[in-house]
């Protein structure tokens, strides 16, 4: 086993840098006094504070894919997700929260991708915090002027005859897309279908796997 | 309050730039579109923004545009489009 080098062979190695070793901005400033006044003033407290950032970090893609899962082996389930994702996620005892979300179905026809054009607009009751692409500039401006680039930089390519959809949730709805189900997938149970079932395949930026 | 618009109408986005807390994206203001779901009351945000209570509520519709006339140098396919949730204050018939 070699041996761990010591620093004094001439050159400098930066250290892992700490969260306080990026620049404190504007926002990051108004954020944090923002919280401490709501907490000083008794409007929330510390631990509300906490337990709402524990609750936003505990969602994850899983709780979307077990209800694409269930979509794609229920055609009924399948229309109840189109029409009020926050209902059908109830039946499968998943609290969507109070934001209205409506299920986008790809099909041999049209696909469907979603964009914020004016912040970060997302389900995240249902997929967890948005990447930072998703936040990216880029990504909101570029998706709906030229969505089949960036769906080519994702590594999407779709035929000329399909409709590429672009979803720009500026409002008060949200937007899960319920991805084509892959074929060679008829016998697979329901949880094998939702680990098939990826974040970016219900934002619309890729398609879901094929089964290994 | 009862939807001015219905599901299948030409509409106009308003071309105008207020100042303030707006949820119309610049890119769509004075394109047209059909409207493909009305999708209910829900509280002015141009207001709420300010802290004030967001009324009287504005009907929220999912409008459909195609790209090829939002955007002029539009390279991708002619069937593609871009849905753009917009409420009634912002919209003129075509």
């Amino acid at each position: 086993m070699k041996e761990h080098h010591h620093h004094d062979h001439g050159h400098h190695h930066p250290k892992q840098p700490d969260i306080e070793d990026q620049p404190i901005t504007y926002y990051k400033v108004m954020t944090e006094a923002l919280a401490e006044l709501l907490v000083e003033k008794g409007v929330i407290t510390a631990g509300e504070l906490r337990a709402q950032m524990e609750e936003q970090n505990s969602r994850s893609p899983a709780f979307g894919a077990k209800l694409i899962a269930r979509a794609w082996i229920d055609d009924s389930f399948k229309s109840r997700l189109i029409a009020d994702v926050n209902a059908a996620a109830a039946e499968l005892d998943i609290d969507a929260g109070d934001i209205p979300i409506r299920g986008v179905e790809n099909t041999d026809d049209v696909h469907n991708i979603v964009v914020c054009t004016l912040c970060s607009c997302y389900p995240r009751s249902l997929i967890g915090l948005p990447p930072d692409w998703y936040k990216s500039r880029a990504y909101r401006s570029r998706t709906v002027r030229e969505p089949r680039r960036v769906l080519g930089e994702f590594g999407t390519t779709l035929p000329e005859d399909v409709e590429v959809r672009v979803h720009d949730s500026t409002a008060d709805l949200r937007f899960l897309v319920i991805p084509k189900r892959p074929d060679g997938t008829d016998g697979l149970d329901e949880v094998q279908l939702a680990d098939l079932v990826t974040r970016d395949s219900m934002i619309g930026v890729s398609m879901a796997k094929t089964p290994a | 309050m009862s939807a001015k618009y219905a599901v299948g109408d030409a509409v106009t986005v308003r071309q105008a730039y207020p100042p303030g807390h707006v949820r119309t994206p610049y890119f769509i203001r004075g394109h047209q579109g059909v409207v493909q779901e009305v999708v209910g009351n829900f509280a002015n945000p141009e207001e709420l923004a300010y802290g004030r209570d967001g009324k009287p509520a504005l009907t929220l519709y999912r409008v459909q545009f195609r790209q090829q006339d939002v955007w002029p140098y539009y390279d991708g396919s002619p069937k593609d489009t871009a849905i753009v949730d917009l409420y009634e204050n912002w919209l003129e018939p075509a």
